[in-house]
């Protein structure tokens, strides 16, 4: 994809790895302190790959590369995630 | 148990012979981009290297022209598996900008405008195997493309040819850059299908 | 590297097997495809789930697709316009068929969702494709007997281009429709082939005094067009839900 999608996308992903659905968890950005739904965040990148930054900075708050046997995720651009249940 | 989706080939469905393993053939130059794309004002442009004596050799627009500016035809090869045959380049050659460079170090950063970073051993930008590009298939680079100038090593996977690129910084140990942190390969040899750590 | 893709693949993630049940033109580019989906379990109306397909040589490739149907149940239907480009779309397309099997993921996302518990006011705007979860949302409001107003913009390069066109032709009590044709309108169509403006959505939107959610879906230019005009005419950027599939 050229153009960013939006953080809905994410959930497929992430559902790998998380037990809830982590597109409504609020995020704290790192960089501007904007706090926002996953489901809000810039998403950029290829099917195995992303860059999820904040819509509001364009800082990066995640990023996410899939390989055939491991998943790496970067949080250094969030200061928390808190999850609805 | 995978299900084989009927009659799909897909872009890695399909060997060829030519290209790295992994990779398929396209005509067209797909952009991969991993945030949005900086608009930089030739006027304002600026292209530095950074040695471990800190200090700072710097190009503007005009400098960087001045430099014998090289024809470049090559292939290139993406970690997204596309691979381009025989593009047509135009830039001036790592070698002419190091030329009056001193350094021990053996590693390099690069840094680009809007925060990409990627690391390439010195050695891999020297010797007729780099440039600074600066047009793409005759027509300047667009901003899309890594305009108004990119990095170009094509014996590496793209991502080493760093989009909007802003200055080279020397380091005596090989750092990783932005995606090497997050999973890629440190040197990201195409024909050794080097894509993840 | 160790391990074939399918032990690498196995490993995690939720993969479902459907089985695609029919196949329906809805244009020259698109299809809606039904797949009975063991274990699905119902979807919210907005949810998309992600579809895997398998080479032969175990190469795979993923993309979401938005549910165009909605509720209980392990039958959903998908809606694909080909992209000529494409590695996925042309697939879904052209060359799957009744009977075949199919890898998914989901129901996924909770958030660019609307639930018939919800009583406001709601505006609803799509470009080409982007209608699909728009549809699941329409579908689940006519059959829940929802009395929340509903009003849907849906841009198409012409007529012929609609998706679920019959369906959106004879809308139900509480919902307006309003075609918006970017590059041909019928003869006698009032307003010329455009692109969307914010005229349009001043005309024939909820006006943003009225607090409406807005779903807005999608190409990402589209999506990026439409949704910093309604921010321009006050709505609140808290209430515009969006769902970009990507492309220019
Ligand atoms: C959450 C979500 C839901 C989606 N729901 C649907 C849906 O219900 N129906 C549907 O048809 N699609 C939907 N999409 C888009 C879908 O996931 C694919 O991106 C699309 O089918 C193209 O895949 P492809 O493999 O054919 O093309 P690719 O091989 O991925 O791309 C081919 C070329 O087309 C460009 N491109 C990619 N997407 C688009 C686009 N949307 N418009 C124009 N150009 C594009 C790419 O940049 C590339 O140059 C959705 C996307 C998301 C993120
Ligand atoms: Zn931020």
């Amino acid at each position: 994809m050229t153009e960013h999608v939006d953080g809905n996308a994410l959930a497929g992903p992430l559902s790998d790895l998380f037990t809830f659905d982590p597109t409504t968890a609020s995020a704290r950005c790192a960089g501007c302190g904007d706090v926002s739904v996953l489901a809000r965040a810039m998403v950029y990148g290829e099917p195995d790959t992303f860059v999820v930054r904040c819509a509001h900075c364009d800082d990066v708050l995640m990023t996410i590369v899939q390989t055939r046997d491991r998943f790496c995720i970067e949080l250094r651009g969030m200061t928390w995630l808190k999850i609805p249940r | 148990m995978a299900v084989i989706s009927r009659g799909f080939v897909g872009r890695g469905g399909e060997v060829n012979p030519d290209l790295p393993a992994g990779q398929y053939l396209t005509a067209d130059f797909p952009v991969l981009s991993s945030g949005p794309t900086p608009h930089i004002d030739t006027v304002d442009w600026q292209f530095s290297i950074r040695t471990d004596s800190d200090t700072l050799h710097t190009w503007n627009w005009e400098e960087l022209h001045a430099l014998p500016v090289e024809d470049i035809n090559t292939d290139i090869h993406c970690v997204t598996r596309w691979s381009k045959l025989g593009t047509s380049w135009r830039g001036v050659s790592l070698d002419t900008l190091f030329a009056t460079v001193k350094t021990t170090d053996e590693y390099v950063m690069a840094r680009s405008y809007g925060g990409y970073t990627t690391n390439v051993p010195l050695a891999d930008l020297l010797g007729g195997q780099a440039w600074i590009a600066l047009e793409f298939d005759g027509a300047k680079l667009d901003p899309e493309h890594g305009g108004p100038a990119r990095l170009l090593i094509p014996h590496l996977y793209f991502w080493k040819s760093a989009k909007w690129i802003h200055g080279l910084e020397m380091q005596s140990q090989d750092e990783p850059g932005f995606w090497e942190q997050n999973g890629y390969n440190m040197y990201g040899d195409p024909w050794l299908e080097q894509r993840y750590w | 590297m160790t391990g074939t893709s399918e032990a690498g693949d196995g490993r995690i993630g939720n993969w479902k097997v459907g089985v695609v049940t029919s196949i329906r033109r809805e244009s020259a580019s698109g299809r809606s495809i039904t797949i009975d989906v063991p274990r699905w379990g119902g979807n919210i109306a907005g949810q998309h789930t992600d579809v895997r397909l398998t080479a032969a040589n175990g190469y795979t490739a993923v993309r979401s697709y938005s549910v165009a149907s909605a509720g209980a149940g392990d039958r959903i239907e998908l809606a694909v316009d080909r992209l000529p480009t494409g590695e996925v779309s042309p697939y879904l397309v052209d060359t799957l068929r009744e009977g075949d099997e199919l890898e998914l993921r989901g129901p996924l996302g909770g958030w660019f969702v609307w639930t018939p518990q919800q009583t406001e006011s709601v505006q609803l705007i799509g470009g080409g494709s982007g209608i699909v979860p728009l549809m699941a949302m329409i579908r689940s409001h006519e059959a829940s007997g929802s009395t929340a107003p509903f009003r849907l913009l849906y841009s198409v390069r012409t007529p012929l281009d609609a998706f679920f066109r019959a369906e959106l032709e004879s809308p139900s009590a509480n919902l307006e429709v309003t075609w918006i044709f970017t590059r041909g309108a019928p003869s006698g169509w009032s307003r010329p082939a455009g692109r969307i403006t914010a005229a349009d959505l001043e005309a024939h939107g909820f006006p943003a005094a009225l607090s409406p959610t807005v779903f807005v879906c999608g190409p990402t230019g589209f999506v990026e067009t439409v949704a910093s005009a309604l921010v321009a005419l006050g709505h609140e950027p808290n209430r515009v839900k969006t769902e970009r599939f990507g492309g220019a």
